[in-house]
């Protein structure tokens, strides 16, 4: 295993360190619990909106703590979901009277913590919302599985409701929105290669080098299959169709398409795929009228891309818009 | 014969000795079928479980429990601190303020603690997780009349436990992405909780 780190027990602290150095002019980075805060937090009569997760998806979410989008971000271990102390402390430490909302990734250890986390909380007489996310259509929602994982949507939940708190939007109408976009929202991934814990040193699955797997998650779960590796087009349409069958988007709806890179796909690789994607959104009749093409939740140094479609409607517009400042994510700011 | 505060101590190295000797088994047996962490995750708070014991004096033997449970929720994370956490948290509000706990009040405390993890995890019989090596542990200590003897038997029924996993399709946790083929792999919680009883056996059984 070759990184660019000093021990892999000492990763996240590290990386937190380096966060520090770099934000700390609009961070407030704290190591026990691990937390990154708005420097202006709590920011009074707005609703807070934390998250939180395993690093190694970096810059989600801790890249996107700052005015328009998160007030804080708890870091897990790599792939690790962090501890309820850590949410705790964040949501007393965001709390500006009007309430706090929780981000929440659909995994078995995330939904666990929050949970632990909202119990220790009661008593505070803050309230909290959850929104949950779980817009991964390669997974069959049943009874019988964990259910679908939150990606890509959970990138956009956070900028649109961190701009409709901006606006001074109440709590039930910030977590209304959220849950909105989550439903709308629908995700596939894919990966080329897969990435390498640095606690395990080992990589979290084998793939053929001719192969790719199609439906993988952010921590390197298994997707729905593998195939030979094609041309992009082929990858898009394999994870476009899916997408596009789940939720019924219909000719003439507005859509952000979302083309992200999962840690080890460059830039104009993924500019190839969102050719391929407006393509294929054209033909159903889908008019592209925001997009977002960058790393923005990945896995580590994993090769591949995942695709989000969300249908918008003029709040989710408006609020995706609205300025943005923080160190992952910025505009009009 | 009963147990003692020092004893739930014991047991407590122990089982922190095993996971740390078997991290490199729980992270494999946690990569072939879930995110590969279990064996790390559980050796980092353990470790800060002894730390915490020893580091102020422990009124009992409940209290002890308590504070691996503590440690264990802020130190974990993924689904098997919030597990763990609740099944000690649990175990040691049972036995809290017990200076010589008899084989009826550690039973009873297990299965405090099995509910406590079943309404965390919300895991039944069968979901190929650590329910199905706790399950069986339980009920055979609750089934003997000598704690030595059901320290053992319950070791053993945890590990019979523990090999069942193996053909289960798993519908709980990460693993259940992997649907038919999470088969034929042994789950890493059920081994995790199999050196519990295991260390139980060994620091309690006279």
């Amino acid at each position: 295993m070759k990184k660019l780190i000093n021990t892999p027990d000492g990763v996240v602290q590290d990386e937190l360190h380096g966060f520090q150095a770099a934000h700390g002019d609009r961070v407030r980075v704290s190591f026990d619990p691990a937390m990154i805060v708005r420097i202006d937090a709590p920011v009074k009569g707005k609703v807070g909106i934390i998250s939180g997760g395993g690093s190694g998806h970096e810059p989600m979410h801790g890249g996107f703590v700052g005015p328009g989008m998160l007030d804080a971000a708890c870091p897990g271990e790599v792939f690790t979901s962090p501890t309820p102390d850590q949410m705790a402390e964040a949501t007393k430490a965001v709390d500006g009277g009007a309430g706090v909302i929780h981000v929440v990734k659909n995994y078995t250890g995330d939904v666990m913590n929050f949970d632990m986390a909202a119990e220790l909380g009661k008593g505070e007489g803050i309230e909290v919302e959850t929104i949950l996310t779980n817009d991964d259509v390669a997974v069959e929602d049943s009874l019988y599985t964990a259910g679908r994982r939150g990606v890509g949507v959970t990138v956009l939940v956070e900028k649109i409701c961190g701009g409709a708190a901006e606006d001074r939007r109440s709590l039930q109408q910030v977590a209304e929105l959220g849950r909105r976009v989550n439903a709308n929202g629908r995700s596939m991934g894919m990966a080329l290669t897969p990435c390498i814990t640095p606690a395990s040193g080992n990589p979290s699955f084998e793939l053929a080098d001719d192969e790719v797997e199609i439906g993988i998650g952010i921590h390197g779960e298994p997707g729905r299959f593998r195939e030979k590796v094609g041309p992009a087009s082929q990858v898009a349409e394999r994870l476009m169709t899916p997408i596009l069958e789940d939720l019924p988007f219909s000719s003439g709806d507005r859509v952000l398409a979302f083309v992200n890179g999962m840690g080890g796909t460059p830039l104009i690789e993924l500019y190839v795929v969102y050719a391929e994607v407006a393509k294929i959104a054209q033909q159903h009749g889908l008019r592209i009228e925001r997009n977002l093409i960058g790393s923005y939740i990945t896995s580590l140094e994993m090769q591949g891309c995942s695709i989000t479609l969300l249908k918008l409607d003029e709040e989710m517009t408006r609020y995706w818009d609205a300025p943005v400042n923080t160190p992952g994510l910025r505009w009009k700011a | 014969m009963s147990i003692s505060r020092d004893d739930v101590l014991r047991w407590m190295e122990l089982f922190a000795a095993a996971v740390a000797e078997h991290r490199a088994e729980l992270v494999a047996l946690d990569t072939a079928i879930g995110d590969g962490d279990h064996g790390t995750n559980m050796d980092r708070g353990m470790r800060k479980a002894l730390e915490r014991l020893g580091a102020s004096e422990q009124a009992d033997a409940g209290a002890a429990l308590k504070t691996v449970a503590m440690a264990l929720i802020s130190s974990v994370g993924g689904a098997a601190g919030p597990l763990y956490g609740t099944l000690f948290l649990q175990m040691g509000s049972a036995l809290a303020g017990n200076p010589e706990i008899e084989l009826a009040d550690y039973a009873q405390a297990w299965r405090k603690g099995l509910e406590g993890v079943q309404a965390r995890g919300k895991a039944q019989p069968g979901d190929k997780t650590m329910v199905d090596a706790l399950i069986p542990g339980v009920e055979a200590l609750e089934r003997a009349s000598d704690l030595s003897d059901g320290l053992r038997a319950a070791a053993q029924a945890a590990e019979t436990g523990m090999k069942a996993t193996i053909p289960l399709v798993a519908r709980k946790g990460r693993a259940s992405y992997l649907g038919e083929r999470s088969r034929d792999h042994q789950d890493p919680g059920a081994t995790s909780t199999y050196y519990l009883f295991e260390a139980a056996a060994a620091a309690l059984a006279g």
